[in-house]
């Protein structure tokens, strides 16, 4: 599977996910 | 003293549009424009007299905006970085920031004095250098997008998210 941070949208995808799930880590576990 | 909160905060803010700034500039500009630099042999300017400035003033904003953010939070500081109850959105945020600096200095900087020619090393050790340095700048693009929406939190993610 190719390095999603090889390229920028891949970064950038990341990014977005990794701010959700901590988003809702957040808001449910330690809010 | 009311004014080391109102300095810290500004002083924070500039120091940290520098550091992500740059942070941005490697990714979407140096990055590519060296690639593109490379197949033409004009390469050399970027690396020799555009690039160490760059990581200069990039390393060091990385300190100031850690220190100014610590300042910032103040007796706040320890309740943020154990996720106290009330502080787990800002807490959040700066351990992201602390891991950004903690890559900027660590690996980052280490790595690219390797590429630039600033330490010795052989041809090997520099193309490994320059993937190490180029995916944990990417790591760090990547956390300063949770980074950026937890610290720039504040009264709009309080109304919209219950933050």
């Amino acid at each position: 599977m190719k390095n999603p941070l090889d390229s920028i949208w891949g970064t950038i995808v990341s990014g977005l996910v990794l701010t959700v799930v901590l988003y809702l880590a957040v808001k449910n576990l330690l809010g | 003293m009311d004014l080391v909160p109102v300095l810290a905060r500004w002083l924070h803010f500039l120091a940290g549009i520098m550091w992500v700034g740059l942070l941005y500039y490697f990714n979407f500009v140096q990055v590519p424009a060296l690639k593109a630099a490379g197949a033409d042999g004009t390469a050399a300017g970027i690396t020799r007299h555009v690039a160490p400035r760059a990581l200069l003033y990039f390393r060091w904003s990385a300190v100031v905006t850690w220190l100014a953010g610590a300042a910032l939070l103040g007796g706040n500081f320890v309740p943020a970085f154990t996720l106290a109850k009330g502080f787990a959105g800002i807490g959040i945020g700066a351990w992201l920031g602390t891991i950004m600096l903690f890559n900027v200095w660590a690996v980052i900087w280490p790595n690219q004095q390797k590429v630039l020619g600033m330490k010795p090393a052989s041809d090997e050790e520099k193309n490994r250098a320059r993937r190490v340095a180029l995916l944990t700048s990417r790591i760090n693009m990547m956390l300063s997008m949770p980074m950026l929406f937890f610290m720039a939190g504040g009264l709009t993610h309080k109304a919209a998210l219950g933050l």
